[in-house]
């Protein structure tokens, strides 16, 4: 697999519903399909919000309280497409560097008036490592993803 | 209700863990065996295997026999692995979502 077919992942899938409904079950129910595993809080989710408009987030609730915003709106245009940011690092923590940040175009496309086509598109997913760009040329052996992960390390180093 | 272990066995959760992130962290530095990284952290050499097996199925840590023992690094193709994660994640979540709106659409008809 080349590096710019694996900075994308891709999925199309058909819905028996009108395009209003299988845009409204995405993004108002996403917490009842998103696997829940898919959690960096300390507790169990309760409560997974899609705030519908642009410069709003993606968050979970957990039963302790506590929330994760780890997606940002950045395009809501019901009931044809939504985009957002994926704020999750290859460490499972929050990238609050947006440079650092890959993003998911969602399309709805109405195939019948009974049913609707979703197409997901997961791209730049090379970002999500700072400094890949400087290594481009040596992913294939241990320069790129070593170097990586160090310059990942040296950032947590700095926090603390 | 999840369980931990079968978290796990999908590599998806393999970085929920804290002590899989530091053991990631110090094979950013240098390869090294389980003996070594088990120095480094409050935990016994079994539990550093058991999560080393963990890393390597989710694809993000490779061993090789380095005379005796055996040598653990980070996967070069990583940005591989953080996809294949992302396509796990995407495939069960398109799944739910199939399920959640034809059901939904079922009740309503």
């Amino acid at each position: 697999m080349n590096e710019a077919n694996a900075a994308v992942v891709c999925r199309q899938i058909v819905v028996e519903a009108p395009i209003g409904r299988a845009f409204a079950v995405f993004t108002e129910r996403f917490g009842d399909f998103k696997p829940p595993e898919h959690n960096l809080l300390g507790a169990d989710i309760t409560e997974t919000v899609f705030e519908p408009h642009v410069g709003g987030h993606i968050y979970d609730r957990a039963v302790d309280g506590s929330e994760c915003r780890w997606a940002r709106v950045l395009a809501f245009e019901p009931p044809h497409r939504v985009v957002f940011s994926w704020d999750i690092s290859p460490y499972w923590q929050i990238e609050s560097n947006p440079d650092h940040t890959s993003e998911v175009e969602v399309r709805f496309v109405a195939e019948s008036p009974q049913r609707t086509r979703l197409e997901l598109e997961h791209r730049n997913i090379d970002r999500h490592g700072p400094g890949w760009e400087g290594v481009r040329e040596g992913v294939g052996d241990d320069q790129g993803w070593p170097l990586y992960l160090v310059r990942y390390a040296h950032l947590f180093t700095e926090d603390r | 209700m999840v369980t931990y272990d079968e978290r796990d066995e999908d590599g998806w959760g393999a970085l929920g863990d804290g002590t899989r992130r530091a053991i990631l962290l110090s094979l950013a530095e240098r390869a090294q065996a389980v003996v070594e990284l088990a120095a480094q952290l409050p935990i016994s050499r079994p539990a550093v295997s058991q999560h080393l097996k963990v890393l390597k199925d989710a694809g993000l840590v490779t061993g090789r026999a380095a005379g005796n023992r055996r040598v653990y690094q980070l996967n070069a193709a990583g940005l591989t692995a953080l996809r294949d994660q992302l396509d796990t994640f995407w495939n069960r979540t398109m799944a739910g979502y199939h399920e959640v709106v034809e059901a939904e659409e079922a009740e309503n008809a």
